[in-house]
């Protein structure tokens, strides 16, 4: 029969739609509610000391809209204002700083694209198959493109004459909220691609991810990533604050702990067809698709398998990988409408490949909490519905 | 290159600013503190969610304990049985705790907090005094726990490219677990569900009241209202000041805002998301009256099971009496 959404004329081809005065600053449609932040209640003892979840299942693209870009906050999302705002340098600098926001705006700028992930994304899969999402299992994870300063542009404002050699040295970062949430940054690295931001996807940083101003650090674990950035010490030593010795720490089997495992390795996860975006147009053509990336370089390549393993094919790339960015990868197939297995894997320029949770196990027991990069397992079922498993 | 932007820092804004404490005693700050007086000040401050033995309430963190667990299942990582370095436990009450009035600690106090925490894991007698003399003689159990990142020895080389298998790589696949089994995946109770996907919502049925009561109208607090015993409620009030804000400017914070509470509507104030408990007692009408607040303050899961609060309550009648006093004068 003739669809009739087709063959009648409908009230938005006939009527009027809003005026460009009706949202001065747009949300998404309401047909998207769904996409949105989502908390895990038990995770945390309070909200205002915890972790939200992106939506990566419902997403597409390598940005993530900053409205539903994860939140970790220690102290709650403060409201700071641009005027209120300062950022001191000082240390073993030749002159201590104060800047200004308006300040940070009057040095050169840089535009750079870079994934945040917290190290402890994934942490909950250690000991087996948890949560039943991608949004859960993976959505520790945003996407930006940041505009702002390069650190070295700062450092080098305040004079590193009196640092001495660099090899040694460090620079402590601390954010203005009363978590006061501080790290240990060695100053090779703060020297070569971190990065202040302002301004993210275009627009001013959100509360929620430290407004006005807030630390880059590609590649690294989120939590260095200091929010409402206000200090910025060099300092001859790292400080072992509790953010890097008590947390973000990584237990081993034998009850040692590695610390300062800054670096996300390299991982990928399908996020359709998963748990929240199962398949719901039975078999025949179905994209499947997912996200790469690596904190040590630009991801080569993505490997996907439908049947747990036996076999991968190479999916394609969206688009070439970008150092510590994002990467987006499509496998087209024809789905035949039986059950699935499917995996994805990446690799990057270091020739580093994902390693399934098996290989991480042998090496690390299951008590690290954090750094958990391992190969993730979607069983779709015939119905299309997908569960989060593991596999032999 | 110097562009010449900014501003010289000043002595005095380094010092308010420059806080840290780092293992070697850089940073700390000229003081003493005493496990007795710590113990004292721990139980006002600290309690509501360290617990009074700093064992831990809910999910805040056990800062007491798990010695000897690191290599076993879900170790107990404490500051005793975990972290390396006495400084970062300074560093950390100092600048960061307590939670919701966070650098409010003198100097003094704070030694003295470190010095019961350190008792309560039983690493100094209970006549102690830390000091910044005595400060770096403190040995800490798990100080050679710690070794520094080795992925690039022990894991890059056998996660490598070179090595990754395209066909026949397995046998078989079997399934060896379910996260369904486990079922914590959070349920979606309020926002639309995709049109599209049945299978991926949950849907929840109502939660059933903890306790049936009937709704009560309000109660006359002007006529008895006891200045002195407020005064006494107000120094009670500290041990809920981490969570709850009362006066003028007060914001929901980790709790409700508590202004006129008695009397009150349970679940009351707008913009604080209450448990799924009082959201079923504010449905059946129920108010906050003194017998009710004092039946909740003794022991508040006793009377909402699955209240948000996690302080354990108030021992003693007194205190219970005069906080609920101070509250009434915060009630206009």
């Amino acid at each position: 029969a003739p669809d009739p959404l087709i063959t009648q004329v409908q009230d938005w081809a006939s009527g009027t739609g809003d005026g460009v005065d009706a949202t001065p600053y747009g949300m998404p449609i309401e047909f998207e509610s769904d996409v949105i932040r989502r908390n895990v209640e038990w995770l945390t003892a309070d909200t205002i000391s915890s972790i939200n979840f992106t939506p990566i299942h419902a997403l597409d693209g390598t940005i993530t809209p900053q409205g539903c870009a994860f939140e970790r906050h220690h102290s709650g999302a403060i409201e700071l204002r641009k005027e209120d705002y300062r950022l001191m340098i000082h240390g073993l600098v030749d002159t201590p700083l104060v800047f200004t926001y308006a300040d940070l705006e009057r040095f050169p700028r840089v535009n750079k694209t870079f994934f945040l992930e917290c190290a402890a994304n994934t942490g909950m899969e250690w000991a087996g198959a948890q949560l039943n999402g991608a949004q859960f299992t993976h959505g520790m994870i945003h996407n930006m493109e940041y505009s702002g300063v390069s650190l070295r542009t700062l450092l080098d404002e305040a004079g590193l004459t009196s640092a001495g050699d660099f090899k040694d040295k460090w620079i402590y970062v601390e954010g203005a909220d009363a978590s006061s949430n501080g790290r240990s940054i060695p100053l090779e690295k703060a020297l070569d691609d971190v990065m202040i931001a302002f301004k993210a996807n275009g627009e001013a940083l959100r509360k929620e991810h430290g407004y006005p101003v807030r630390l880059v650090v590609p590649g690294w674990e989120g939590n260095l990533w200091v929010k409402w950035l206000r200090r910025i010490e060099v300092t001859a030593q790292a400080i072992e604050s509790r953010e890097e010795t008590s947390k973000y720490t990584d237990t081993l089997e034998d009850g040692t702990a590695r610390k300062w495992t800054w670096v996300m390795d390299a991982k990928s996860v399908v996020t359709s067809p998963s748990p929240q975006a199962p398949i719901t147009h039975g078999k025949g053509p179905l994209v499947v698709t997912g996200l790469a990336w690596s904190g040590r370089g630009a991801i080569t390549g993505v490997d996907v398998t439908i049947d747990g393993g036996k076999t991968w094919q190479k999916a394609r790339l969206a688009a070439a990988g970008q150092p510590m960015a994002l990467t987006r990868f499509y496998l087209d197939i024809d789905w035949d409408g039986s059950e699935m297995f499917v995996q994805s894997r990446c690799h990057d320029d270091t020739g580093y490949v994902q390693p399934t949770k098996n290989q991480l196990r042998d090496v690390r027991g299951l008590n690290s909490v954090y750094h958990n990069n391992c190969i993730q397992t979607w069983w779709v079922k015939e119905t299309g519905e997908a569960e989060n498993v593991e596999v032999s | 290159a110097d562009l010449g932007l900014g501003r010289a820092a000043l002595p005095a804004e380094i010092a308010a600013w420059d806080k840290d404490v780092s293992p070697d005693g850089t940073g700390l700050p000229v003081g003493s503190g005493s496990v007795e007086d710590g113990e004292m000040i721990f139980s006002e401050t600290c309690a509501s969610c360290h617990g009074e033995f700093a064992e831990g309430v809910d999910n805040w963190p056990k800062l007491a304990g798990g010695m000897d667990t690191l290599d076993h299942e879900d170790p107990t990582k404490t500051v005793g049985s975990y972290w390396p370095y006495l400084s970062t436990t300074f560093d950390y009450v100092r600048r960061s705790m307590p939670f919701g009035a966070a650098q409010t600690i003198s100097d003094d106090d704070v030694y003295a907090m470190v010095a019961y925490i350190l008792y309560s894991n039983d690493l100094v007698e209970e006549d102690f005094v830390l000091s910044q003399d005595n400060f770096l003689e403190v040995e800490m159990p798990n100080a050679d726990g710690f070794i520094i990142d080795d992925r690039p020895q022990t894991e890059y080389s056998q996660f490598t490219s070179d090595t990754a298998c395209y066909d026949n790589c397995k046998d078989s696949v079997e399934i060896t677990m379910r996260a369904a089994v486990l079922d914590v995946t959070p349920e979606e109770t309020s926002s639309p569900a995709p049109a599209l996907a049945p299978a991926a919502v949950v849907e929840t049925a109502p939660q059933e009241p903890a306790v049936e009561v009937a709704p009560l109208e309000p109660v006359d607090i002007v006529a008895s209202f006891d200045a002195d015993l407020a005064a006494k409620g107000e120094k009670v009030f500290k041990k809920c000041k981490a969570c709850h804000q009362v006066g003028e400017d007060a914001k929901n914070k980790t709790g409700p805002i508590l202004n006129g509470v008695i009397g009150a509507p349970i679940a009351h104030v707008d913009g604080f998301k209450y448990s799924k408990d009082f959201l079923a007692a504010k449905e059946q009408g129920r108010m906050w009256d003194e017998a009710l607040l004092a039946e909740f303050l003794a022991k508040p899961k006793a009377v909402f099971k699955r209240t948000k609060m996690s302080f354990a309550g108030l021992k003693k009648d007194s205190e219970i009496a005069s906080v609920i006093e101070y509250l009434k004068s915060v009630s206009q």
